[in-house]
């Protein structure tokens, strides 16, 4: 069973830049065809500074900035047995291509269900940019079948 | 034409979005492109290993998809939250559709917003996400 007294523990807070082929790359795995989030021309016209971070992306930065393996060794999880179970996103401010975002994470809960089966780790994350806006909050539960 | 807060009823549902059927390829675009190289999406020995039959679908591209849903009603400005529950697991083969249903309307932070519930399910019907968004309206 994971041990309770990690709940609180900082993860770390870290930069990450947010580049433009990578959002390409993202909207061309999801199949996104608006050209809002692939070309700047059109992004600018719907009066974005560049292509905007789509709305499940910051999941994708926050854990490029971390080694997810030495998190789940943390709280001794297994990458084979491991499963997203929840996630959610409160958004405060839209970010762009070549920004900096920091991700300042930590451990916010754990539990179990079923006496013990299934154990859950949440983790949550505040992020801001490069000039220290408050761009959102998100909140990643994972739980160990 | 912008979708106006006093055009929008409780119950009315938003476009629905249905993707094409999820494959291999889908799976290691979306690997690369969203960083999680978790073997077990992509990897079939790993999969195995893992006592999985297949690999399946990283859960965050189907709340990618619902994301999708929600920028192609309303500009993404207006999405103040989007929160997922991850219920079932979405197969090689599953054609995921989302749908969206408002079940709120509210005044919050002085703006107008709407939530909804959401929902990504398969082409047998079988529910793999469940979820709701916040979005502001004019």
């Amino acid at each position: 069973m994971t041990d309770k007294n990690l709940i609180g523990h900082k993860t770390g807070a870290y930069s990450v830049d947010v580049e433009k082929g990578r959002l390409r790359f993202f909207a061309k795995a999801i199949g996104e065809t608006d050209p809002v989030y692939t070309d700047e021309a059109a992004a600018k016209a719907a009066g974005h500074e560049s292509l905007p971070v789509p709305p499940t992306f910051l999941k994708c930065l926050e854990s490029e900035g971390r080694d997810v393996v030495e998190l789940l060794n943390l709280v001794g999880f297994d990458l084979g047995r491991v499963l997203h179970a929840e996630q959610s996103f409160v958004y405060h401010k839209m970010a762009y291509a070549g920004d900096v975002l920091t991700f300042d994470g930590f451990i916010s809960d754990i539990y179990e269900k079923k006496g013990g089966a299934l154990q859950f780790v949440v983790m949550e994350a505040r992020v801001t940019n490069q000039s220290g806006e408050h761009i959102a909050d998100i909140r990643s539960s994972l739980v160990q079948r | 034409m912008s979708v106006q807060f006093s055009d929008i009823q409780i119950g009315d549902e938003i476009p629905l979005l249905k993707l094409q059927p999820v494959n291999r390829t889908t799976l290691a675009l979306y690997c690369g492109a969203s960083g999680d190289h978790n073997p077990i999406h992509v990897d079939l020995d790993f999969a195995r290993k893992s006592r999985m039959d297949d690999v399946f679908a990283h859960g965050m591209l189907s709340a990618a998809y619902l994301g999708r849903l929600l920028t192609a009603w309303v500009p993404q400005s207006q999405v103040r939250g989007l929160s997922v529950r991850f219920t079932g697991i979405t197969q090689l083969g599953h054609i995921p559709t989302c749908s969206g249903k408002v079940v709120e309307k509210f005044i919050d932070a002085g703006e107008q917003r709407v939530r909804l519930a959401l929902r990504c399910a398969n082409q047998y019907g079988e529910e793999k996400l469940v979820g709701e968004a916040v979005v502001a309206l004019a």
